[in-house]
């Protein structure tokens, strides 16, 4: 089994931590002149995404986590898992509703996605931060409205709701900031 | 900070100048080394006239030995401002090459040491502190309600995982010193030295280094350390100067770092054979000039005071 020593320690490592695999955020070294040396890190545990702290006597070995991240195509939801295409092997993965969380509402057919994978299985789905979707369902807006005031809810063709300017239309192609969830402009067919 | 640094080294060579302190320079390499457990020496090795084999020889981790022998011989008040070099020690507030600033007055003890220390840090800081004294055991009383010379090795887990240091059920220390290591980095450390110069005295005996011990009980090593914003600016010791004792204390260092697996290095007999021939009762203090240039300069990184980090040297 691969392991990690503390003096490996960075920004970006994947360790297991109780049976779980988790992402280094920050890692300090602490000694007092006279005294046991430890690793203070900050971890993200990447099935939940919780931040915790953790310390380590340094010099300790930790499991390595067999985590990837690859861009892959999304195909489609079959109702319970959402599958998706290494663009170069044609290699599938199928990812559950916990992977996808709230990447669910940006998600388009043919879109690429950053898929984060341990021992194989997604278990986080990332979309672009800029997304191009088609407005499904809106209310019609007063003609000669520029994108001052106000605005109004759109649903777009994967479901989310974003708030824009009164003079977008059913039909149109919007980009939309996926981290913000807010319209950031016409997108041009 | 440049500038900042060579300032920072007028003033304090002007402080001992007035106080009657002799600048003193020892060697960097030594035929011995420390024995400390939680010290790793880097080791060369020496090629050449008198040595056609090649022979170990260690960088000094603090001047500390040879400042010993030359007090032995009567040198009197000395302070040496010196490059050192620590193994495996890199990080915010540590860099394995770094510049100590060290100095022995005969006949201070370290309570009078600890008010030598605080003068001179108040005058090369922008504008003097406040100093407040604390005993280790009235730290650990006050920000953990435990008594760290009594505490049992489960006692001191169980505070651990009750102020939140997460993990502690798998961390596996060896040595109750460890775990007292662990608390007070932790959980105390972060509350010393806020606006004010914060000294803290008396350790554990177990952590007495090269301190003298009063007897208990519980007994003590007269051994202090300053703190300023959270972070260990200095170490100092009312110096033990027992030969048969210092021995017995390199020889159980030895033992331990068999036992840990950590490198066997071999203990200083040139200092022993000096406190043979006789050590004043002296107090003696090692600080930190990166440290307190960070404190000076408001640096949040060790690096930000070197010219060149080890990363970059």
């Amino acid at each position: 089994m691969a392991s990690y020593s503390t003096n490996e320690f960075k920004g970006g490592l994947k360790i297991m931590l109780d049976g779980d695999p988790c992402s280094i955020i920050e890692n300090e070294f602490v000694k007092p002149g006279k005294g046991q040396a430890f690793n203070r890190v900050k971890i993200r545990n990447l099935k939940n995404g919780r931040v915790i702290e953790r310390t380590f006597k340094s010099g300790e070995s930790v499991e390595a986590a067999d985590v990837i991240e690859s861009n892959y195509q999304y195909l489609y939801n079959d109702g319970e898992f959402w599958h998706f295409m290494d663009p170069e092997s044609y290699e599938q993965v199928t990812a559950d509703a916990a992977a996808v969380g709230e990447s669910t509402k940006w998600l388009k057919d043919q879109d690429i996605c950053t898929v984060t994978l341990w021992n194989g299985t997604p278990i986080i789905v990332e979309v672009p931060n800029f997304v191009i979707l088609t407005v499904a369902d809106t209310d019609p807006g007063l003609k000669g409205d520029t994108s001052g005031g106000g605005g109004k809810p759109a649903t777009l063709e994967t479901g989310a709701v974003v708030r824009v300017p009164l003079f977008v239309q059913i039909g149109e192609a919007l980009k939309v900031d996926t981290r913000t969830g807010e319209y950031v402009s016409r997108a041009g067919k | 900070m440049l500038h900042h640094r060579a300032q920072l080294l007028t003033k304090i060579r002007a402080y001992f100048e007035q106080t009657n302190a002799l600048e003193v320079e020892t060697p960097a390499c030594s035929s011995y080394a420390t024995t400390d457990l939680a010290i790793e020496s880097f080791q060369l090795s020496y090629t050449g006239p008198g040595f056609p084999a090649s022979h170990p020889l260690y960088l000094h981790t603090s001047p500390e030995f040879p400042m010993k022998r030359l007090l032995a011989a009567g040198s009197g008040a000395i302070y040496q401002i010196c490059k050192v070099f620590r193994n495996g020690e890199s990080g915010r507030q540590h860099n394995p090459e770094f510049t100590l600033l060290e100095w022995y007055r005969p006949h201070y003890d370290h309570h009078q040491l600890m008010a030598d220390v605080a003068t001179l840090v108040n005058s090369v800081l922008p504008a003097p502190r406040e100093v407040e004294y604390l005993s280790y055991g009235e730290v650990f009383k006050r920000h953990l309600d435990i008594d760290p010379h009594q505490a049992t090795r489960h006692q001191l887990q169980q505070c651990a995982k009750q102020h939140n240091i997460a993990d502690t059920g798998r961390l596996e220390l060896s040595s109750n010193d460890a775990w007292l290591d662990l608390l007070l980095t932790h959980c105390i450390e972060p509350h010393l030295g806020i606006k004010r110069l914060s000294f803290l005295y008396d350790y554990p005996a177990t952590q007495a280094s090269l301190a003298k011990i009063r007897p208990g009980p519980p007994p003590l090593a007269e051994r202090f350390e300053l703190y300023m914003e959270g972070m260990e600016l200095a170490n100092g010791f009312n110096e033990l100067t027992n030969a048969n004792q210092q021995q017995q204390r390199f020889n159980q260092d030895i033992e331990r770092r068999d036992l840990h697996n950590q490198a066997r290095v071999p203990m200083d007999k040139n200092l022993l054979a000096a406190l043979n021939s006789g050590l004043p009762n002296c107090a003696g203090v090692a600080l930190g000039i990166d440290r307190l240039l960070m404190q000076i300069t408001h640096a949040t990184h060790i690096n930000q005071t070197l010219a060149f980090p080890i990363n970059r040297a």
